[in-house]
Protein backbone atom coordinates (compact mmCIF):
# COMPACT_ATOMS: atom_id res chain seq x y z
CA UNK A 1 0.00 0.00 0.00
CA UNK A 2 2.39 2.68 1.05
CA UNK A 3 4.84 1.45 -1.90
CA UNK A 4 2.07 2.11 -3.96
CA UNK A 5 1.42 5.79 -3.03
CA UNK A 6 5.16 6.20 -2.90
CA UNK A 7 5.20 5.15 -6.72
CA UNK A 8 2.51 7.68 -7.55
CA UNK A 9 3.63 10.06 -6.03
CA UNK A 10 6.65 9.85 -8.22
CA UNK A 11 4.79 9.43 -10.83
CA UNK A 12 3.23 12.71 -10.38
CA UNK A 13 6.52 14.47 -9.43
CA UNK A 14 7.88 13.28 -12.92
CA UNK A 15 4.76 14.70 -14.78
CA UNK A 16 5.02 17.36 -12.98
CA UNK A 17 8.97 18.22 -14.03
CA UNK A 18 8.01 17.72 -17.47
CA UNK A 19 5.29 20.78 -16.77
CA UNK A 20 8.02 22.68 -15.58
CA UNK A 21 10.58 22.09 -18.27
CA UNK A 22 7.95 23.41 -20.60
CA UNK A 23 7.57 26.52 -19.46
CA UNK A 24 11.17 27.54 -18.21
CA UNK A 25 13.45 25.62 -20.86
CA UNK A 26 12.68 29.01 -23.43
CA UNK A 27 13.26 31.13 -20.15
CA UNK A 28 16.45 29.60 -19.10
CA UNK A 29 17.54 29.99 -22.85
CA UNK A 30 17.28 33.69 -23.21
CA UNK A 31 18.46 33.81 -19.62
CA UNK A 32 22.15 31.31 -20.85
CA UNK A 33 21.88 34.12 -23.83
CA UNK A 34 22.02 37.12 -21.88
CA UNK A 35 24.75 35.69 -20.13
CA UNK A 36 27.35 34.78 -22.95
CA UNK A 37 30.06 36.82 -23.99
CA UNK A 38 30.29 37.54 -27.16
CA UNK A 39 33.12 34.89 -27.86
CA UNK A 40 31.47 32.35 -26.95
CA UNK A 41 27.56 33.64 -28.48
CA UNK A 42 28.01 31.03 -31.26
CA UNK A 43 28.94 28.19 -29.62
CA UNK A 44 25.47 26.54 -29.41
CA UNK A 45 25.68 25.47 -25.80
CA UNK A 46 22.64 25.75 -23.56
CA UNK A 47 24.74 27.21 -20.92
CA UNK A 48 27.03 29.89 -20.85
CA UNK A 49 30.95 28.60 -20.67
CA UNK A 50 32.09 31.84 -19.11
CA UNK A 51 28.96 33.91 -17.73
CA UNK A 52 29.25 37.62 -17.70
CA UNK A 53 26.96 40.37 -16.54
CA UNK A 54 28.32 42.58 -19.51
CA UNK A 55 25.07 42.77 -21.80
CA UNK A 56 23.33 43.76 -19.00
CA UNK A 57 25.73 47.02 -17.95
CA UNK A 58 25.41 47.59 -21.65
CA UNK A 59 22.24 48.27 -22.01
CA UNK A 60 21.70 50.04 -18.98
CA UNK A 61 24.44 52.50 -19.48
CA UNK A 62 22.63 52.57 -23.55
CA UNK A 63 19.69 55.28 -24.07
CA UNK A 64 18.67 52.74 -26.73
CA UNK A 65 17.17 50.35 -23.87
CA UNK A 66 16.76 53.06 -21.05
CA UNK A 67 14.14 55.38 -23.05
CA UNK A 68 12.25 52.74 -24.38
CA UNK A 69 12.13 51.07 -20.94
CA UNK A 70 10.97 53.88 -19.37
CA UNK A 71 8.13 54.21 -22.05
CA UNK A 72 7.06 50.81 -21.25
CA UNK A 73 6.69 51.68 -17.36
CA UNK A 74 5.21 54.41 -17.78
CA UNK A 75 2.80 53.86 -20.33
CA UNK A 76 1.40 50.74 -18.60
CA UNK A 77 1.27 52.60 -15.84
CA UNK A 78 -0.69 55.21 -16.55
CA UNK A 79 -3.05 52.99 -19.52
CA UNK A 80 -3.60 49.99 -16.30
CA UNK A 81 -4.96 53.21 -14.19
CA UNK A 82 -7.01 54.60 -16.60
CA UNK A 83 -8.67 51.55 -18.19
CA UNK A 84 -9.17 50.33 -14.32
CA UNK A 85 -10.85 52.96 -13.20
CA UNK A 86 -13.04 53.56 -16.48
CA UNK A 87 -13.44 50.03 -16.88
CA UNK A 88 -14.72 49.56 -12.92
CA UNK A 89 -17.02 52.75 -13.66
CA UNK A 90 -19.08 50.62 -16.15
CA UNK A 91 -18.26 46.84 -14.62
CA UNK A 92 -20.44 48.42 -11.75
CA UNK A 93 -23.41 49.82 -13.65
CA UNK A 94 -23.49 46.48 -15.73
CA UNK A 95 -23.22 44.46 -12.52
CA UNK A 96 -25.78 46.33 -10.62
CA UNK A 97 -27.95 48.64 -12.17
CA UNK A 98 -30.85 48.35 -14.84
CA UNK A 99 -30.40 50.97 -17.44
CA UNK A 100 -30.92 50.98 -21.36
CA UNK A 101 -27.91 50.62 -23.60
CA UNK A 102 -26.25 47.57 -20.67
CA UNK A 103 -26.79 45.31 -23.05
CA UNK A 104 -25.37 46.76 -26.10
CA UNK A 105 -22.55 47.82 -23.53
CA UNK A 106 -21.81 44.13 -22.98
CA UNK A 107 -21.79 43.69 -26.31
CA UNK A 108 -19.70 46.11 -28.03
CA UNK A 109 -17.17 44.92 -25.17
CA UNK A 110 -17.25 41.89 -26.22
CA UNK A 111 -16.75 42.77 -30.23
CA UNK A 112 -13.31 44.78 -29.46
CA UNK A 113 -12.04 41.65 -26.99
CA UNK A 114 -12.06 39.65 -30.44
CA UNK A 115 -11.47 42.75 -33.06
CA UNK A 116 -8.67 42.54 -34.64
CA UNK A 117 -5.85 44.84 -33.41
CA UNK A 118 -4.24 45.38 -36.91
CA UNK A 119 -7.75 46.79 -38.02
CA UNK A 120 -7.24 49.66 -36.11
CA UNK A 121 -3.86 50.31 -36.76
CA UNK A 122 -4.33 51.74 -40.40
CA UNK A 123 -7.00 54.24 -39.61
CA UNK A 124 -5.64 55.02 -35.90
CA UNK A 125 -1.76 55.66 -38.09
CA UNK A 126 -3.78 58.34 -40.13
CA UNK A 127 -5.76 59.71 -37.65
CA UNK A 128 -2.64 60.29 -34.85
CA UNK A 129 -0.22 61.81 -37.24
CA UNK A 130 -3.23 63.94 -38.02
CA UNK A 131 -3.71 65.27 -34.53
CA UNK A 132 -0.16 65.35 -33.68
CA UNK A 133 -0.28 62.25 -31.44
CA UNK A 134 1.72 59.80 -33.43
CA UNK A 135 5.07 58.96 -31.61
CA UNK A 136 3.52 60.44 -28.44
CA UNK A 137 2.59 58.87 -24.92
CA UNK A 138 -1.05 59.41 -25.42
CA UNK A 139 -0.62 58.01 -29.00
CA UNK A 140 -0.24 54.00 -27.44
CA UNK A 141 -2.50 54.77 -24.03
CA UNK A 142 -5.25 55.71 -25.47
CA UNK A 143 -5.31 51.94 -27.93
CA UNK A 144 -4.24 50.34 -25.38
CA UNK A 145 -6.86 51.83 -22.64
CA UNK A 146 -9.45 50.65 -25.01
CA UNK A 147 -8.61 47.23 -25.70
CA UNK A 148 -8.08 47.06 -22.44
CA UNK A 149 -11.43 47.91 -21.08
CA UNK A 150 -13.56 44.54 -22.11
CA UNK A 151 -10.93 42.46 -19.40
CA UNK A 152 -11.37 45.20 -16.80
CA UNK A 153 -15.17 45.81 -17.52
CA UNK A 154 -15.80 41.69 -17.44
CA UNK A 155 -13.04 40.85 -14.74
CA UNK A 156 -14.37 43.55 -12.24
CA UNK A 157 -18.20 42.71 -12.91
CA UNK A 158 -17.48 39.60 -12.02
CA UNK A 159 -15.98 40.44 -8.85
CA UNK A 160 -19.10 43.29 -8.19
CA UNK A 161 -21.53 40.44 -8.50
CA UNK A 162 -20.14 38.19 -5.95
CA UNK A 163 -20.22 40.91 -3.62
CA UNK A 164 -24.01 40.84 -1.45
CA UNK A 165 -26.15 43.68 -2.48
CA UNK A 166 -27.31 44.02 0.78
CA UNK A 167 -24.25 46.18 1.41
CA UNK A 168 -25.67 48.94 -0.51
CA UNK A 169 -29.32 48.64 0.31
CA UNK A 170 -28.02 49.12 4.06
CA UNK A 171 -25.67 51.97 2.78
CA UNK A 172 -28.68 53.78 1.08
CA UNK A 173 -31.00 53.51 3.80
CA UNK A 174 -27.97 55.54 6.36
CA UNK A 175 -28.60 58.18 3.72
CA UNK A 176 -25.26 57.30 1.55
CA UNK A 177 -26.56 58.43 -2.23
CA UNK A 178 -25.55 55.36 -4.94
CA UNK A 179 -22.36 56.90 -5.91
CA UNK A 180 -21.38 57.25 -1.99
CA UNK A 181 -22.78 53.34 -1.40
CA UNK A 182 -19.80 52.55 -4.83
CA UNK A 183 -17.28 54.38 -3.67
CA UNK A 184 -16.96 54.09 0.06
CA UNK A 185 -18.51 50.54 -0.17
CA UNK A 186 -18.09 48.74 -2.39
CA UNK A 187 -14.51 49.94 -3.92
CA UNK A 188 -12.85 48.78 -0.67
CA UNK A 189 -14.28 45.68 -0.38
CA UNK A 190 -13.62 45.22 -4.65
CA UNK A 191 -10.01 45.80 -3.70
CA UNK A 192 -8.81 41.90 -4.38
CA UNK A 193 -10.56 42.35 -7.43
CA UNK A 194 -9.38 45.72 -8.48
CA UNK A 195 -5.38 44.53 -7.85
CA UNK A 196 -5.93 41.32 -9.92
CA UNK A 197 -7.65 43.32 -12.61
CA UNK A 198 -4.89 45.77 -12.79
CA UNK A 199 -1.83 42.87 -12.91
CA UNK A 200 -4.28 41.47 -15.85
CA UNK A 201 -4.12 45.26 -17.91
CA UNK A 202 -0.71 45.85 -17.17
CA UNK A 203 0.55 42.73 -18.52
CA UNK A 204 -1.54 43.17 -21.33
CA UNK A 205 -0.04 46.55 -22.18
CA UNK A 206 3.57 45.08 -21.46
CA UNK A 207 3.33 42.85 -23.80
CA UNK A 208 1.84 44.77 -26.99
CA UNK A 209 4.07 44.84 -29.92
CA UNK A 210 1.71 45.91 -32.86
CA UNK A 211 0.79 49.63 -32.20
CA UNK A 212 4.18 49.80 -30.04
CA UNK A 213 6.03 49.62 -33.87
CA UNK A 214 3.51 51.06 -35.76
CA UNK A 215 2.17 54.56 -33.29
CA UNK A 216 6.06 55.57 -33.04
CA UNK A 217 9.26 56.22 -35.17
CA UNK A 218 11.59 57.04 -32.09
CA UNK A 219 12.41 56.28 -28.66
CA UNK A 220 10.23 59.32 -27.53
CA UNK A 221 7.26 56.96 -27.21
CA UNK A 222 8.79 53.53 -28.61
CA UNK A 223 8.12 50.46 -25.63
CA UNK A 224 10.69 47.87 -25.00
CA UNK A 225 8.87 45.17 -27.47
CA UNK A 226 9.24 47.63 -29.71
CA UNK A 227 12.65 48.38 -29.42
CA UNK A 228 14.10 44.67 -29.39
CA UNK A 229 12.90 44.69 -32.89
CA UNK A 230 14.95 47.75 -33.53
CA UNK A 231 17.66 47.36 -31.72
CA UNK A 232 21.43 46.63 -33.41
CA UNK A 233 24.18 46.59 -30.59
CA UNK A 234 25.96 49.32 -28.40
CA UNK A 235 28.25 49.89 -31.70
CA UNK A 236 27.18 49.17 -34.99
CA UNK A 237 29.54 46.29 -35.56
CA UNK A 238 28.29 44.18 -32.59
CA UNK A 239 26.17 41.38 -32.78
CA UNK A 240 23.22 42.26 -31.07
CA UNK A 241 22.18 38.64 -29.61
CA UNK A 242 23.33 39.53 -25.96
CA UNK A 243 22.12 43.02 -25.71
CA UNK A 244 18.83 41.70 -27.46
CA UNK A 245 18.48 38.90 -24.68
CA UNK A 246 19.35 41.17 -21.35
CA UNK A 247 16.53 43.30 -22.39
CA UNK A 248 14.32 40.73 -22.85
CA UNK A 249 14.89 39.07 -19.57
CA UNK A 250 15.22 42.32 -17.98
CA UNK A 251 10.96 42.91 -19.61
CA UNK A 252 10.78 39.27 -17.95
CA UNK A 253 11.11 40.02 -14.20
CA UNK A 254 8.22 42.13 -13.48
CA UNK A 255 6.27 39.26 -15.06
CA UNK A 256 7.81 36.85 -12.61
CA UNK A 257 7.06 38.75 -9.93
CA UNK A 258 3.33 38.85 -10.35
CA UNK A 259 3.42 35.15 -11.51
CA UNK A 260 4.96 34.54 -7.74
CA UNK A 261 3.05 36.44 -5.44
CA UNK A 262 -0.38 36.78 -7.21
CA UNK A 263 -0.72 33.56 -8.95
CA UNK A 264 -4.16 32.52 -7.00
CA UNK A 265 -5.30 35.77 -7.97
CA UNK A 266 -4.46 35.73 -11.81
CA UNK A 267 -5.90 32.13 -12.35
CA UNK A 268 -9.09 33.64 -10.51
CA UNK A 269 -9.09 36.73 -12.77
CA UNK A 270 -8.50 34.98 -15.97
CA UNK A 271 -11.45 32.26 -15.22
CA UNK A 272 -13.63 34.57 -13.60
CA UNK A 273 -16.00 35.35 -17.03
CA UNK A 274 -15.38 31.61 -18.23
CA UNK A 275 -17.20 29.76 -16.20
CA UNK A 276 -20.61 31.76 -15.62
CA UNK A 277 -20.19 31.88 -19.76
CA UNK B 1 -43.85 56.93 -7.25
CA UNK B 2 -40.70 56.71 -5.30
CA UNK B 3 -39.76 53.44 -6.98
CA UNK B 4 -40.31 55.61 -10.74
CA UNK B 5 -37.75 58.11 -9.52
CA UNK B 6 -34.75 55.56 -7.48
CA UNK B 7 -35.15 54.10 -11.19
CA UNK B 8 -34.76 57.77 -12.98
CA UNK B 9 -31.67 58.09 -10.38
CA UNK B 10 -30.39 55.01 -10.59
CA UNK B 11 -30.43 55.16 -14.59
CA UNK B 12 -29.13 58.39 -14.30
CA UNK B 13 -25.91 57.11 -12.39
CA UNK B 14 -25.56 54.09 -14.89
CA UNK B 15 -25.50 56.76 -17.97
CA UNK B 16 -22.66 58.73 -16.14
CA UNK B 17 -20.74 55.45 -15.26
CA UNK B 18 -20.95 53.61 -18.48
CA UNK B 19 -19.61 57.47 -20.34
CA UNK B 20 -16.02 57.13 -20.21
CA UNK B 21 -15.82 53.51 -21.39
CA UNK B 22 -18.34 54.16 -23.71
CA UNK B 23 -16.31 57.26 -25.12
CA UNK B 24 -13.17 55.48 -25.58
CA UNK B 25 -14.98 52.90 -27.09
CA UNK B 26 -16.80 54.99 -30.07
CA UNK B 27 -13.67 57.29 -30.23
CA UNK B 28 -10.52 54.90 -30.26
CA UNK B 29 -12.42 52.13 -31.83
CA UNK B 30 -15.77 52.74 -33.44
CA UNK B 31 -14.69 56.05 -35.08
CA UNK B 32 -11.98 54.79 -36.58
CA UNK B 33 -13.44 51.30 -38.22
CA UNK B 34 -15.87 53.34 -40.25
CA UNK B 35 -12.90 55.59 -40.89
CA UNK B 36 -11.10 52.55 -42.39
CA UNK B 37 -14.56 51.51 -44.37
CA UNK B 38 -14.26 54.44 -45.78
CA UNK B 39 -10.47 54.40 -47.04
CA UNK B 40 -10.76 51.05 -48.32
CA UNK B 41 -12.77 52.77 -50.77
CA UNK B 42 -10.53 55.40 -52.00
CA UNK B 43 -7.18 55.44 -54.06
CA UNK B 44 -5.21 56.81 -50.95
CA UNK B 45 -1.19 56.41 -50.92
CA UNK B 46 0.64 58.54 -48.27
CA UNK B 47 3.43 59.05 -51.26
CA UNK B 48 1.16 60.03 -53.58
CA UNK B 49 -1.37 62.61 -51.95
CA UNK B 50 -2.33 64.37 -54.70
CA UNK B 51 -3.97 61.27 -56.41
CA UNK B 52 -6.64 60.58 -53.59
CA UNK B 53 -9.57 59.53 -55.29
CA UNK B 54 -12.86 57.69 -54.38
CA UNK B 55 -12.48 54.29 -56.70
CA UNK B 56 -15.72 51.94 -55.09
CA UNK B 57 -14.48 48.53 -54.70
CA UNK B 58 -11.02 48.83 -56.60
CA UNK B 59 -9.05 48.20 -53.59
CA UNK B 60 -10.90 45.16 -52.96
CA UNK B 61 -10.12 43.72 -56.37
CA UNK B 62 -6.50 43.96 -56.55
CA UNK B 63 -6.29 42.54 -52.83
CA UNK B 64 -8.63 39.56 -54.15
CA UNK B 65 -7.24 39.09 -57.01
CA UNK B 66 -3.60 39.17 -55.63
CA UNK B 67 -1.93 35.30 -54.20
CA UNK B 68 -0.24 37.56 -51.45
CA UNK B 69 -3.55 37.73 -49.84
CA UNK B 70 -4.72 34.38 -50.37
CA UNK B 71 -1.17 32.99 -49.36
CA UNK B 72 -0.92 35.00 -46.25
CA UNK B 73 -5.14 33.68 -45.63
CA UNK B 74 -4.07 30.01 -46.51
CA UNK B 75 -0.82 30.38 -43.96
CA UNK B 76 -2.99 32.25 -40.97
CA UNK B 77 -5.82 29.51 -41.65
CA UNK B 78 -3.23 26.76 -41.26
CA UNK B 79 -1.87 28.53 -38.03
CA UNK B 80 -4.78 29.15 -36.52
CA UNK B 81 -6.85 25.67 -36.85
CA UNK B 82 -3.43 23.70 -36.28
CA UNK B 83 -2.35 25.70 -32.91
CA UNK B 84 -5.86 25.39 -31.76
CA UNK B 85 -6.16 21.81 -31.35
CA UNK B 86 -2.53 21.31 -30.28
CA UNK B 87 -3.83 23.68 -27.33
CA UNK B 88 -6.74 21.70 -26.85
CA UNK B 89 -4.79 18.24 -26.82
CA UNK B 90 -1.68 19.94 -24.82
CA UNK B 91 -4.52 22.28 -22.75
CA UNK B 92 -6.28 19.29 -20.99
CA UNK B 93 -3.92 17.21 -20.55
CA UNK B 94 -2.10 20.07 -18.63
CA UNK B 95 -5.54 21.08 -16.93
CA UNK B 96 -5.64 17.34 -16.05
CA UNK B 97 -2.44 17.80 -14.01
CA UNK B 98 -2.99 20.95 -12.27
CA UNK B 99 -6.00 19.27 -11.20
CA UNK B 100 -4.88 15.95 -10.16
CA UNK B 101 -1.55 15.90 -9.23
CA UNK B 102 -0.89 15.64 -5.37
CA UNK B 103 2.78 16.74 -5.41
CA UNK B 104 3.53 20.39 -5.44
CA UNK B 105 0.50 21.90 -6.96
CA UNK B 106 0.92 25.16 -6.38
CA UNK B 107 4.12 25.25 -7.98
CA UNK B 108 2.90 23.66 -11.52
CA UNK B 109 0.21 26.14 -11.40
CA UNK B 110 2.70 29.31 -10.71
CA UNK B 111 4.75 27.81 -13.45
CA UNK B 112 2.28 27.37 -16.29
CA UNK B 113 1.54 30.66 -15.99
CA UNK B 114 4.82 31.96 -16.83
CA UNK B 115 4.16 31.33 -20.96
CA UNK B 116 1.02 33.43 -20.52
CA UNK B 117 2.78 36.58 -18.17
CA UNK B 118 6.12 36.58 -20.89
CA UNK B 119 6.16 38.97 -23.85
CA UNK B 120 5.29 37.48 -27.11
CA UNK B 121 8.66 39.05 -28.56
CA UNK B 122 10.39 38.07 -25.58
CA UNK B 123 9.65 34.55 -26.16
CA UNK B 124 9.62 34.86 -29.99
CA UNK B 125 13.11 36.44 -29.71
CA UNK B 126 13.97 32.83 -27.21
CA UNK B 127 13.07 30.32 -30.37
CA UNK B 128 14.52 32.41 -32.73
CA UNK B 129 18.14 32.54 -31.05
CA UNK B 130 16.95 28.24 -30.86
CA UNK B 131 17.13 27.91 -34.24
CA UNK B 132 19.48 30.46 -35.35
CA UNK B 133 22.47 28.39 -37.07
CA UNK B 134 25.55 28.29 -35.45
CA UNK B 135 23.99 30.23 -31.86
CA UNK B 136 21.14 28.58 -31.01
CA UNK B 137 21.10 25.18 -29.14
CA UNK B 138 18.75 23.75 -31.23
CA UNK B 139 20.37 24.64 -34.64
CA UNK B 140 24.00 23.42 -35.00
CA UNK B 141 24.37 24.07 -38.68
CA UNK B 142 20.76 24.15 -39.57
CA UNK B 143 18.66 26.97 -40.40
CA UNK B 144 14.96 25.92 -40.40
CA UNK B 145 13.72 29.25 -40.08
CA UNK B 146 14.59 30.18 -43.52
CA UNK B 147 12.89 27.26 -44.75
CA UNK B 148 8.86 27.46 -45.47
CA UNK B 149 7.47 24.83 -43.39
CA UNK B 150 10.13 24.43 -40.72
CA UNK B 151 9.31 28.03 -39.92
CA UNK B 152 5.60 27.67 -40.16
CA UNK B 153 6.54 24.81 -37.50
CA UNK B 154 8.24 26.71 -35.38
CA UNK B 155 5.66 29.75 -35.65
CA UNK B 156 2.89 26.85 -34.85
CA UNK B 157 5.50 25.74 -31.50
CA UNK B 158 5.44 29.42 -30.67
CA UNK B 159 1.71 29.70 -30.50
CA UNK B 160 1.19 26.95 -28.96
CA UNK B 161 3.88 26.98 -25.83
CA UNK B 162 2.65 30.75 -25.21
CA UNK B 163 -0.87 30.27 -25.15
CA UNK B 164 -1.56 26.35 -23.50
CA UNK B 165 -1.41 27.77 -19.94
CA UNK B 166 -4.33 29.85 -20.95
CA UNK B 167 -6.49 27.51 -22.58
CA UNK B 168 -5.40 24.98 -19.27
CA UNK B 169 -6.99 27.70 -17.29
CA UNK B 170 -10.29 28.33 -19.14
CA UNK B 171 -10.36 24.26 -18.77
CA UNK B 172 -9.49 23.77 -15.46
CA UNK B 173 -12.56 25.99 -14.78
CA UNK B 174 -14.85 23.58 -16.48
CA UNK B 175 -13.13 20.52 -15.39
CA UNK B 176 -13.31 21.64 -11.27
CA UNK B 177 -17.53 21.68 -11.90
CA UNK B 178 -17.30 17.99 -13.27
CA UNK B 179 -18.97 16.63 -9.85
CA UNK B 180 -16.19 14.05 -7.97
CA UNK B 181 -19.52 11.83 -6.67
CA UNK B 182 -20.53 11.46 -10.12
CA UNK B 183 -16.72 9.99 -11.22
CA UNK B 184 -16.81 8.06 -7.66
CA UNK B 185 -19.57 6.20 -8.28
CA UNK B 186 -18.95 5.32 -12.04
CA UNK B 187 -15.57 4.29 -10.65
CA UNK B 188 -17.81 1.99 -8.31
CA UNK B 189 -19.55 0.59 -11.36
CA UNK B 190 -16.28 -0.36 -12.80
CA UNK B 191 -15.26 2.43 -15.54
CA UNK B 192 -11.59 3.15 -16.22
CA UNK B 193 -10.32 5.94 -15.93
CA UNK B 194 -10.49 6.48 -19.51
CA UNK B 195 -13.96 5.66 -19.87
CA UNK B 196 -14.78 8.07 -16.81
CA UNK B 197 -12.65 10.90 -18.84
CA UNK B 198 -14.09 10.17 -22.27
CA UNK B 199 -17.67 9.33 -21.25
CA UNK B 200 -18.30 11.87 -18.00
CA UNK B 201 -15.59 14.62 -17.76
CA UNK B 202 -15.79 15.14 -21.39
CA UNK B 203 -19.57 15.41 -22.17
CA UNK B 204 -19.95 17.93 -19.27
CA UNK B 205 -16.47 20.11 -19.89
CA UNK B 206 -18.35 20.42 -23.21
CA UNK B 207 -19.38 23.87 -23.09
CA UNK B 208 -16.19 25.29 -21.55
CA UNK B 209 -14.32 23.57 -24.32
CA UNK B 210 -15.57 25.04 -26.76
CA UNK B 211 -15.84 28.91 -25.17
CA UNK B 212 -11.95 27.96 -24.63
CA UNK B 213 -11.42 26.82 -28.22
CA UNK B 214 -13.93 29.86 -29.86
CA UNK B 215 -11.76 32.43 -28.40
CA UNK B 216 -8.13 31.09 -28.67
CA UNK B 217 -9.36 30.34 -32.69
CA UNK B 218 -9.82 34.49 -33.18
CA UNK B 219 -6.74 34.87 -31.17
CA UNK B 220 -4.46 32.68 -33.09
CA UNK B 221 -6.20 34.30 -36.63
CA UNK B 222 -5.18 37.48 -35.47
CA UNK B 223 -1.37 36.23 -35.13
CA UNK B 224 2.01 39.01 -35.76
CA UNK B 225 4.04 39.55 -33.13
CA UNK B 226 5.54 35.57 -33.24
CA UNK B 227 5.97 35.96 -37.11
CA UNK B 228 7.34 39.31 -36.98
CA UNK B 229 9.92 38.60 -34.98
CA UNK B 230 10.76 34.70 -36.07
CA UNK B 231 10.53 35.71 -39.98
CA UNK B 232 9.06 38.89 -40.43
CA UNK B 233 7.01 37.11 -43.34
CA UNK B 234 9.86 35.75 -45.37
CA UNK B 235 9.85 32.45 -47.43
CA UNK B 236 6.28 32.61 -47.39
CA UNK B 237 5.13 32.39 -43.82
CA UNK B 238 3.57 36.08 -43.80
CA UNK B 239 -0.23 36.00 -41.84
CA UNK B 240 -3.02 38.58 -43.02
CA UNK B 241 -1.69 40.66 -40.15
CA UNK B 242 1.74 40.98 -41.24
CA UNK B 243 0.34 41.64 -44.84
CA UNK B 244 -1.76 44.58 -43.79
CA UNK B 245 1.32 45.65 -41.40
CA UNK B 246 3.53 45.79 -44.02
CA UNK B 247 1.05 47.45 -46.73
CA UNK B 248 0.42 49.89 -44.26
CA UNK B 249 3.97 51.15 -42.35
CA UNK B 250 6.22 50.06 -44.81
CA UNK B 251 4.10 50.90 -47.93
CA UNK B 252 2.30 53.73 -46.60
CA UNK B 253 -0.51 52.49 -48.69
CA UNK B 254 -3.78 53.65 -47.02
CA UNK B 255 -6.60 52.43 -49.46
CA UNK B 256 -4.77 48.90 -49.80
CA UNK B 257 -4.06 48.74 -46.01
CA UNK B 258 -7.43 49.55 -44.80
CA UNK B 259 -8.75 47.17 -47.58
CA UNK B 260 -6.64 44.86 -45.95
CA UNK B 261 -7.88 45.42 -42.60
CA UNK B 262 -11.73 45.39 -43.30
CA UNK B 263 -10.97 42.14 -44.88
CA UNK B 264 -9.50 40.60 -41.83
CA UNK B 265 -12.50 41.80 -39.60
CA UNK B 266 -14.58 39.98 -41.96
CA UNK B 267 -12.77 37.06 -41.74
CA UNK B 268 -12.97 37.03 -37.74
CA UNK B 269 -16.64 37.83 -37.82
CA UNK B 270 -16.94 34.45 -40.38
CA UNK B 271 -15.20 32.38 -37.68
CA UNK B 272 -16.33 33.61 -34.61
CA UNK B 273 -20.37 33.27 -35.97
CA UNK B 274 -19.49 29.22 -37.48
CA UNK B 275 -17.87 28.87 -34.39
CA UNK B 276 -20.90 30.20 -31.96
CA UNK B 277 -22.94 28.55 -34.06
CA UNK B 278 -21.10 25.39 -33.54
CA UNK B 279 -21.45 26.30 -29.82
CA UNK B 280 -25.12 27.09 -29.52
CA UNK B 281 -26.07 23.72 -31.27
CA UNK B 282 -23.68 21.59 -29.67
CA UNK B 283 -24.04 23.33 -26.15
CA UNK B 284 -27.26 21.47 -24.92
CA UNK B 285 -25.29 17.97 -26.07
CA UNK B 286 -23.83 17.91 -22.34
CA UNK B 287 -27.49 17.52 -20.99
CA UNK B 288 -28.76 15.04 -23.18
CA UNK B 289 -25.35 12.93 -23.13
CA UNK B 290 -26.20 13.07 -19.37
CA UNK B 291 -29.83 11.92 -19.67
CA UNK B 292 -29.18 9.07 -21.83
CA UNK B 293 -26.97 7.44 -19.56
Amino acid sequence: MTQRTTRRHVGWALIDLLVVAYALVPVLWIVSLSLKSNETMTDGRFFPRDPTLRHYVDILNDGAFLRPLLNSIGIALISTVIAVVIGGLAAYAIARLEFPGRKTLVGAALLIAIFPQIALVTPLFRIEIALGLFDTWPGLILPYVTFALPLAIYALAAFFRELPRELEKAALMDGATPFQAFRYVIVPLAMPGVVTTSILVFIFCWNDFLFAISLTSTTASRTVPAALAFFTGSSQFEDPTGSIAAAAVVITIPIVLFVLFFQRRIVAGLTSGAVKG
Amino acid sequence: MSAARGTGAERRLALLLCAPAAAFMLVVAAFPIVYALWLSLHRADMRAPDQTAFIGFGNYLTVLSSPIWWDAFGVTLFVTVVSTLLELILGMALALVMHRTIVARGLVRTVALIPYGLVTVVAAFSLRYAWTQHTGWLAGASAPLTQTWSSIAIIVLAEVWKTTPFMALLLLAGLVLVPQDVLNAASMDGATSWQRFRRITLPLMKPAILVAVLFRAIDAFRIFDNIYVLTNGAHGTASVSIVAYNNLIRGLNLGIGSTLSVLIVIAIALIAFLLSRLLRSDAPDAPRAWRQR
